[in-house]
């Protein structure tokens, strides 16, 4: 069973007034994430939207301990803070249950320039959690394409529309053998805390991406964030999937979706919501665009049901 | 109380037998050539169990150092080593190591930078992180490096900027000397353990690094700037109270031979300093009156002490082994000019650039050098 | 042996409004009609900010930035936004 939202512990690790934009998805993932975790837990970060958030120095808008650390390489330093930790308490110089290292990266810090390290770091199954929040684009520096930008979306640096899909990163991860990988979705704060915590209780490299629609990247009404995420779900854009050891297990409604008991909603009506897609598509070559993007989703779908069946 | 043990072993394993002196917690590491001795030997003394540590195998420099600052800002005590190209991998992180004030100890075997690929030592790579706000050391001989990597831990845990211990690849790093390792008490003496006064502590959380405005980015520069000059009499400490403990004495913040009555001056650093001291004697056999000035640290650059120590009216023949592109000749020789200047101006400066990409440097021919500079 | 010069490293402490008075950023306001209410809590758990009391639905408007999330979210259309004057 989900644990339902009036189950969720009180704890707030984001704190009122920090320097997130209004309906930020990624504060709104935080917070739960958060409440699963604790306050005995060390973040890290990378250049992201979550650094400006979190306030400029001597203020602090998340109440952990905190580290901002080079783009490329928050899987790497995330392990020499675990390591440290760990051989800090095996000497007698850390008393008491060790903290959580986990790292707070967006999806260029995940996908590009940080995954080389993170990739790293899973190989050697270091124990940390590392979460991607994922707004599909550069946000922070004023939305340009990542490897996480999925096909036909707009960003500064896609004018005319990204040509090419997105890549699986979470799948990617699930191959490195690390015991715990994860995708969730802000619109599931009940998902996303159970998944947290079975990440929390699992040694090794743990791997949770959070799909984290934006706003200002995607261009829709800050009120409807997490409309957005939901609707990203009932398309199958976005597929709500666990994986521990190595086993892959869909979780609803996207396991309704794979099952084949629901089908997937067409993705027209989520993409002519956000202006990332429809300003692209107001021309006569909008139903053929609109056909390639259906055409990456329903791969990904089926691609995604048969490797689940592989177990071994 | 134990004897010191006295044994052969190559620099690079003396660096690591430095690393288990010091009760090191964390080594991120990385293989490159001629550093790789190095980590080979402390990831078999973790293996092993002779040093309680954690080595993590990274997957490139720029993770090595990336790991070495989060540990250290963890609170634990921290080592990696490179050379030449990983050195330069690591540029940006060098840069959170000492603007971060975290206490990190580094070596870096000196080698010389692509491209053309090399193998062999020269300094382009170090003096290329001139500006990185590391202290930097640079050792002549396998006992100087185990010396001054605990020397430099000391510095670095009491002032917060990371030290850099370079020495040359090949001539040091793989070249067999006679090692005394002092004993154990007598180092956890000199070096006591790592308590930082700050680290990433859950029960009292705070934050490192944030975005940072002008008004209070710049203060945080103009300390790093002012601290690291001030690293001078803490070397000098260091030095000296290593000596009182162990005996051993490679110098301070400079190191001299027949110097006093010198009129003729070699300056260079590193290995090709300790064959200068015998360039130096074959120059005296030839009626010259040579002498020796080797910095042993180069940054922060002791200034005031090379001022002091040179002789009046010398001619300094500055070797240097890297090139300061866009001038003429080398960069030792225009940190040297910029301290003299308005300062002693009895002193010649002439400058030679040798030894690139491991050109090797005999006592003769640099005694030859010298001899043919005093006609430059 | 401690440092003889002060170790100035760039430390950042956690508080309230470490991005100032967000409230100021607001257009609208989320207002609460608790005739409608039925604490599902919903609109606490998606408040980014934290700004919404679980138990009461009470809004922090001290620091709402008036993103409407809430109001788009609650299932009895118990949260309406209102503009500031």
């Amino acid at each position: 069973m989900t644990t339902s939202i009036k189950q969720l512990p009180d704890i707030e690790q984001v704190l009122s007034g920090n320097g997130a934009c209004g309906g930020c998805p990624a504060t709104m993932g935080l917070r739960v994430v958060g409440k699963a975790l604790g306050s005995n837990a060390i973040m890290l970060l990378t250049p992201s939207c979550a650094v400006a958030s979190m306030g400029m120095t001597p203020k602090l808008g998340y109440n952990w301990p905190c580290i901002n650390i080079c783009f490329a390489s928050a899987g790497s330093s995330a392990s020499g803070i675990t390591h440290a930790v760990e051989i800090m308490q095996e000497k007698g110089r850390l008393q008491g249950e060790l903290p959580t290292v986990f790292t707070w990266t967006g999806d260029g810090g995940t996908y590009d320039i940080g995954f080389q390290a993170l990739s790293a770091a899973a190989e050697r199954n270091d124990n940390i959690i590392h979460f991607c929040y994922n707004n599909e684009a550069y946000s922070n520096t004023g939305v340009q394409r990542s490897g996480a930008t999925p096909r036909g979306c707009f960003t500064t640096t896609t004018p005319t529309g990204k040509r090419q899909p997105k890549k699986n990163l979470a799948l990617l991860m699930l191959e490195h053998n690390i015991p715990y990988v994860a995708t969730a979705n802000v619109a599931y704060p009940g998902d996303l805390y159970d998944k947290v915590v079975k990440a929390k209780n699992t040694p090794g490299t743990k791997y949770i991406e959070i799909l984290a629609p934006c706003y200002l990247g995607w261009q829709f009404d800050m009120s409807e964030t997490v409309q957005m995420s939901r609707a990203a779900v009932r398309c199958g854009a976005w597929l709500l999937w666990e994986a521990e050891n190595g086993k892959i297990n869909f979780n609803n409604p996207s396991a309704r979706i794979i099952s084949g008991k629901k089908a997937a909603e067409p993705v027209d009506e989520y993409l002519m919501n956000q202006g990332r897609f429809n300003r692209l598509l107001k021309g006569p070559d909008a139903t053929q665009r609109i056909a390639e993007i259906q055409g990456d989703i329903d791969r990904e779908i089926a691609f995604m049901r048969e490797r689940a069946k592989i177990t071994v | 109380m134990k004897a010191a043990q006295v044994t052969m072993e190559t620099g690079a394993h003396a660096a690591a037998l430095a690393v288990k002196s010091a009760r090191v917690d964390v080594v991120p590491g990385y293989p490159i050539t001629p550093q790789t001795s190095i980590m080979e030997a402390v990831a078999e003394m973790v293996e092993n169990g002779e040093l309680h540590a954690r080595f993590i195998p990274v997957e490139g420099e720029h993770s090595a150092m990336a790991a070495a600052v989060a540990a250290s800002a963890a609170g634990a005590r921290v080592f990696t080593a490179t050379s030449a190209n990983g050195l330069l991998y690591m540029h940006e992180v060098l840069h959170m190591a000492s603007g971060g004030r975290l206490p990190v100890v580094m070596c870096n075997v000196n080698r010389g930078i692509f491209a053309p690929w090399t193998l062999w030592a020269d300094h382009q790579d170090s003096m290329a992180q001139r500006d990185t706000g590391w202290i930097q050391y640079h050792c002549s001989s396998n006992q100087e490096v185990f010396n001054t990597i605990l020397q430099a831990f000391r510095v670095a845990e009491q002032i917060n900027i990371p030290v850099m211990v370079n020495f040359d690849g090949f001539t040091i790093s793989h070249c067999l000397m006679p090692l005394t390792v002092p004993p154990q008490e007598e180092i956890d003496r000199f070096l006591p353990p790592h308590e930082p006064e700050w680290r990433l502590d859950p029960a009292h959380p705070s934050s490192f690094s944030n975005v940072t405005n002008a008004p209070e980015y710049a203060p945080f520069r103009q300390m790093l700037s002012d601290d690291i000059m001030a690293a001078i009499p803490l070397v000098k400490q260091a030095a000296q109270e290593y000596k009182d403990i162990t005996g051993m004495w490679d110098g301070d913040t400079i190191d001299t031979y027949r110097l006093e009555d010198a009129e003729v001056v070699a300056f260079a650093v590193n290995s090709m300093a300790a064959e200068l001291r015998l360039s130096v004697d074959i120059l005296r056999e030839q009626g010259i009156k040579a002498g020796l000035l080797r910095p042993r640290l180069y940054l922060p650059f002791p200034a005031e002490d090379i001022i002091n120590a040179l002789p009046q009216n010398a001619q300094v023949m500055v070797l240097d082994r890297n090139y300061n592109f866009g001038h003429p000749g080398g960069i030792l020789a225009a940190e040297l000019k910029s301290v003299l200047f308005g300062r002693r101006n009895d002193i010649t400066v002439k400058n030679r650039v040798m030894g690139i990409g491991g050109i090797d440097l005999t006592r003769r021919f640099m005694a030859d050098e010298i001899r043919a500079m005093m006609d430059d | 042996m401690k440092a003889v010069t002060k170790a100035y490293r760039p430390i950042s402490w956690p508080m309230k409004g470490a991005g100032g008075d967000t409230g100021t950023w607001r257009t609208h306001r989320p207002v609460v009609d608790i005739q409608k209410c039925t604490k599902c809590q919903i609109c606490w758990i998606y408040c980014p900010e934290a700004v919404i009391d679980r138990e009461e639905s009470i809004v922090d408007y001290r620091y709402c930035k008036g993103c409407g999330v809430c109001a788009a979210e609650c299932p009895t259309g118990a949260i309406s936004m209102v503009k500031e004057e």
